[in-house]
Formats: C-alpha cells, sequence, structure tokens
C-alpha cells in the first residue's frame, strides 16, 4: 500500500532531540479497572524522560485512563482499581503519598478548567497549596510559569482580571502555566488541544518544544498530525491494549503491526 | 429526497397580520402562550405596586405626623400616642444578624459534609430529613422554643455565656430565658434547612474539572473542597444565605413566642425585645386608633424596605464579586 503514509512528518521534525531513551517512568503489566470492567489489559511502557511521549488510538481505547493512572487521577472514581507496577525515578507510583506524587506529575485537562479566579490567582493556586506565600516569591513563580506556558506577553498587563475573560486557547495555556508553576518533572496532556482551533493548536505544540529540556511531556492526543509532530516517542492504544510503542517516526513510517497501520492510513478508528 | 420541506400555507407563518393571521398564529399557539405567559408575569409586578402603595396610603396618619422621627423614635406608647420604631428595627435587625452567625458556619459545614463527604445514599437519606425540616410550620417552633429552648437558655447556655464572657456588654443583666439571643438561636433552626439544601445543590453542581483541578496540583481533599469547590460555588451559597436572611427578618410567629416582646433597645443578648413582625402580629387585633393601626402598616413598610434595602445590597455585593471572578 503506498498511501501508508498520509501523516507526513514534518520538516521541523529535527527540532526533536536524539536523546538517549532514559526512562522516567516505568509501568508493567498494568491492569486497571474500573468496577468490574477491565479497562486497560497487561499495558506495560516507558515513558523517556526529558522527551515527549504521545498517546494514540480511538476513542474508548484506554489512552486517557492510562494517563490517569500515571498521577493516580483515577481515584477520584468510586470502585477503580490499578493492579501492577509503575516507579517514578524508581520510586513504587502506586504507594506514594498522593498529593506529593501530583506536585511531581502535573496534568492538564481536555477542557481547558481555569478556576473562577485571577490570572494571577490561577497560576499562584499550587505554589500556595505548599504554604509558599511570599509575595515577591509568588510573583516570581507567576511570571517564570507565565513565560514557559508562553502566554507571559499576552496577560501580563491583565494578571489580576478574571480568567475567564481569556480566549479559550489562552486558557488552555493559562492551565499549562498553572501545572508548570509547582515544577512538575511530567507533565500529562489529555487532548489539551481537542477544543481549540488550529492557531491555538499550534501554539501549544510550539510550546511543548520549548518544555522539553526541562520536563517529560506525556500527550494524549486524538490527531495523528499533532503526534507525529510534537513527540519523539508514541504508543498506539487499543482496545485496552498497548499495541506498539517506538520511536515516532518508526511507528509511523514503519508500523509493526497490522492494527497499528491499519489505524494510522485511517482504515478504522 | 431533496424536497423534504412540505411547502406550509402562508396564513399559518408566524408573523402573518390581520385577522385571520392573528388566529392562525392562535391556533399555532405561540401568540398564546406569550400573552398568557406575559399576563402572570405582569400580575406579578402589578401585585408588588399594590402592595407599596396599599401600605403607603394606610400608613399617610403617621406618615405624616412624625415623618422620618417614626424611624428614630425610641418610645412606642399606644395609649399616649406616641410612636417611635427604632426598638423594633433594632430587634429585627439584631435577630436577623444573629441568625446568619449562627446558621451560615453550621449550614455550611453540614452543606459540604453532605455534598463532598458523605456517601451519596447517607447524603441524600440526610438532604432528605433536613428539607422534612423547612415543612415545620413556625408555631411548632415557637412551641419547641417555649419548653424546650428557654429553659435550656436561661439554665445553661446564657448562665456559662455570663460566666465566661461576662465582662462583654452584650453577656450581661438578668437573665429570663426569653430575650434577643432566644430569638437568635430559634431562627438560626429554622434557617438551616434552607442554607444547607441550597447550597448543597449548588456545591453539587461544581463541575467535576474544577475539583479535578485542584486534585492535580497536589491538592488534598479538603484543599479541593475548601479551595476550588466552595469559591466556584459561592454565588449559590450567598444565595442560600440571603433565602435564610429573608426568612428570618420577616418570622413572626416563632420569634414572638421566645423573644419576650418588649420595644426596648438594650446592649445585653439576653434582654427581651421585639421585632416589626412580632408587634404587626400582636398588635393588630388590638390597635383601636387610627393612628395605632397606621403606625402598625408604617412598621410593615418599613419591614417591606428594609427587606428590599437588603437584597439589593445582597445583589450588589453578588455582582461585584461575580465581576472579579466568573465573569468578565
Amino acid at each position: 500500500m503506498n498511501d501508508r503514509l498520509e501523516i507526513e512528518v514534518p520538516a521541523d521534525i529535527n527540532r526533536k532531540r536524539t536523546a538517549p531513551f532514559v526512562p522516567k517512568i516505568e509501568v508493567e503489566r498494568l491492569n486497571f479497572y474500573y468496577g468490574p470492567t477491565q479497562v486497560l489489559h497487561d499495558v506495560s511502557l516507558r515513558v523517556p524522560e526529558k522527551q515527549v511521549t504521545a498517546l494514540i488510538g480511538p476513542s474508548g481505547c484506554g489512552k486517557s485512563t492510562f494517563l490517569r493512572t500515571l498521577n493516580r487521577m483515577y481515584e477520584t472514581v468510586p470502585k477503580s482499581r490499578a493492579e501492577g507496577n509503575i516507579r517514578l525515578d524508581g520510586e513504587d507510583l502506586l504507594q506514594m503519598d498522593v498529593t506529593a506524587l501530583r506536585r511531581r506529575v502535573g496534568m492538564v485537562f481536555q477542557r481547558s478548567n481555569p478556576f473562577p479566579k485571577s490570572i494571577f490567582d490561577n497560576v499562584a493556586f499550587g505554589p500556595r497549596l505548599s504554604g509558599n506565600t511570599g509575595k515577591a516569591a509568588l510573583q516570581d513563580t507567576v511570571e517564570r510559569s507565565l513565560r514557559r506556558a508562553a502566554i507571559w506577553d499576552e496577560v501580563k498587563d491583565q494578571l489580576h482580571n478574571s480568567a475567564y475573560a481569556l480566549s479559550g486557547g489562552q486558557q488552555q495555556r493559562l492551565c499549562i502555566a498553572r501545572a508548570l508553576a509547582v515544577d512538575p518533572e511530567v507533565l500529562l496532556l489529555d487532548e489539551p488541544c481537542s477544543a481549540l482551533d488550529p492557531i491555538a493548536t499550534a501554539k501549544i505544540e510550539e510550546l511543548l518544544f520549548t518544555l522539553r529540556p526541562q520536563c517529560t511531556v506525556v500527550i494524549v492526543t486524538h490527531n495523528m498530525q499533532q503526534a507525529a509532530r510534537v513527540a519523539e516517542y508514541t504508543g498506539f492504544f487499543l482496545l485496552g491494549r498497548l499495541v506498539e510503542f517506538g520511536r515516532t517516526e518508526a511507528l509511523f513510517k514503519a508500523p509493526e503491526k497490522k492494527e497499528t497501520e491499519d489505524y494510522i492510513t485511517g482504515r478504522f478508528g | 429526497m431533496r424536497q423534504v420541506l412540505r411547502r406550509v400555507p402562508e396564513r399559518f407563518l408566524p408573523g402573518t397580520r390581520g385577522l385571520i393571521g392573528l388566529r392562525a398564529r392562535l391556533r399555532t399557539g405561540d401568540e398564546i402562550a406569550y400573552l398568557a405567559t406575559f399576563a402572570f408575569a405582569a400580575t406579578i409586578m402589578a401585585i408588588l405596586v399594590l402592595l407599596v402603595f396599599e401600605l403607603y396610603r394606610s400608613s399617610g396618619p403617621t406618615l405624616h405626623r412624625f415623618g422620618l422621627s417614626f424611624l428614630t423614635g425610641r418610645t412606642w406608647d399606644p395609649v399616649a400616642g406616641e410612636f417611635g420604631a427604632l426598638p423594633f428595627l433594632w430587634g429585627t435587625v439584631v435577630t436577623s444578624a444573629l441568625t446568619l452567625l449562627l446558621a451560615v458556619p453550621v449550614g455550611l459545614s453540614a452543606a459540604i459534609f453532605l455534598s463532598e463527604m458523605a456517601p451519596p445514599r447517607i447524603s441524600n437519606a440526610l438532604t432528605f430529613l433536613i428539607e422534612l425540616l423547612a415543612a415545620v410550620p413556625s408555631v411548632i417552633y415557637g412551641l419547641i422554643g417555649i419548653f424546650a429552648l428557654v429553659p435550656f437558655m436561661r439554665n445553661v447556655a446564657q448562665p456559662a455565656l455570663a460566666s465566661a464572657f461576662g465582662y462583654l456588654p452584650i453577656f450581661q443583666g438578668p437573665n429570663y430565658g426569653v430575650g434577643v439571643l432566644t430569638a437568635g438561636v430559634i431562627l438560626a433552626i429554622m434557617v438551616l434547612p434552607y442554607i444547607i439544601s441550597v447550597s448543597r445543590e449548588a456545591l453539587l453542581a461544581v463541575p467535576r474539572d474544577q475539583r479535578e483541578a485542584a486534585l492535580a496540583l497536589g491538592a488534598t481533599r479538603w484543599e479541593a473542597t475548601w479551595r476550588a469547590v466552595t469559591p466556584f460555588a459561592r454565588l449559590g451559597i450567598v444565595g442560600s444565605v440571603f433565602l435564610a436572611l429573608a426568612r428570618a427578618l420577616g418570622e413572626t410567629m416563632a420569634v414572638t413566642m421566645v423573644i419576650g416582646n418588649n420595644p426596648k433597645i438594650s446592649a445585653s443578648l439576653f434582654a427581651p425585645g421585639y421585632t416589626i413582625a412580632a408587634a404587626i402580629a400582636n398588635e393588630f387585633s388590638e390597635a383601636t386608633s387610627d393612628l395605632h393601626l397606621s403606625a402598625l402598616i408604617e412598621l410593615g413598610l418599613v419591614l417591606f424596605l428594609l427587606t428590599m434595602a437588603i437584597n439589593a445590597a445582597a445583589r450588589l455585593m453578588v455582582l461585584a464579586t461575580a465581576r472579579k471572578g466568573t465573569q468578565q
């Protein structure tokens, strides 16, 4: 089939670093259940440090659920449980203190969810939780986080206005700034661009490039082009299983599994 | 398959003019719905206007005779024909303030427990029971007040307060059991169901992503509840408080049974007092002179205006905080 590569790997792929693979998170034989329903089956995957990993797959394949095991956000759902091994820097993630874990592993959600507070107070929320309330230090943190999320120039004159006055794309970058304000080692993004227009999406992808040297990024996306553009590594989920995981170029150019090929060539999903 | 849209005869189209048009529009129901709902909405406005007009007209004699001194006078003596409403205003405002002071912390805590902490089944059962409390007639609360609360206040609560905080003027003076504090407590019990039930609804309506945003930043469950969920619901919570306040300002029967009905202004919360609503209810049947009657109606007007002013202030406050947070 010659139409295999509808997904063009963009020219700026070279901006992706070819860094050595140092595992930041190691997942081994993870099984996940919502009550009696098993959602993830024997998922094993290693997330490389300070690189971008994309998780793709059709709706309901378990990729978001998998993401939510990495900061144990699933615990808000009653009767959910994870079995298996997840290690963050070698530490058992499932046994860690959950608030400490979530400060190390930040998350950005599908729909931007700023608090009904000012832009400043949104970003300062995390630092204030950890008791960091000195005014000068807070101001520094807020500015640095907004800069890292590439939104500082747009909001620096209205830090004390409501976050709800921002556009959808700005709100989402504000949420990224809010997550970055606690200096997480890992940033999880759950389809962060699914509600955004192409320009806002491009801004967020651009921002992911700049985050890479400091932060490990795991992004769930519906959009295969997006995975090809931003991620060094990509994993393909189907029906609760990790079908294939590898370097993004390899996975898109020469998938090993038939299911992966069928999905990325658009035969289903 | 393109021609799915059937042509509608012109006279059935909305907006057609003339008698046939009107009949057609009546038949389609839009016009009927518009006229009927408009009429009912206008009725409410008409009732409000008539109410104010009638109160104003009937209180003419005292309005002319006392003017503003009606509001500042401290003597209420129907026999001598002297009418100053300040003690009633004072009693109304103080009992309502006490009510909120007691009921808001308890009600908000209970609402947070029911919406955030309790298992859903327990929460629903408890909420049902709490909403039943709102249906208890106020005279029953008054009876409970007389037979249970007044002795308790006289023998336990007020002596304890006097010995602990007796240096404060508000906890000094003779202890009868009936008084402003007791009225505040019974009112607090009566308005609790409103605060709990409305606040709980507001808290339950907070989107899940707000809680998750806080949790994802490393908030504990309580921090997420207190710093993210509760602020998000604050408009609803404020609404519940003003519903409670409206109830407290206007409550008549239970208050008059426990407040002591004495039109005096006293610094002590133990002292008997009087509220506007209680005064109207107690004196109306015995008001023989026109002036007395007119004074009572003016009291009603004052209560009405007080309620309106407090509600307007509340609305402004909500708007001011909303502008800072939720809206542009």
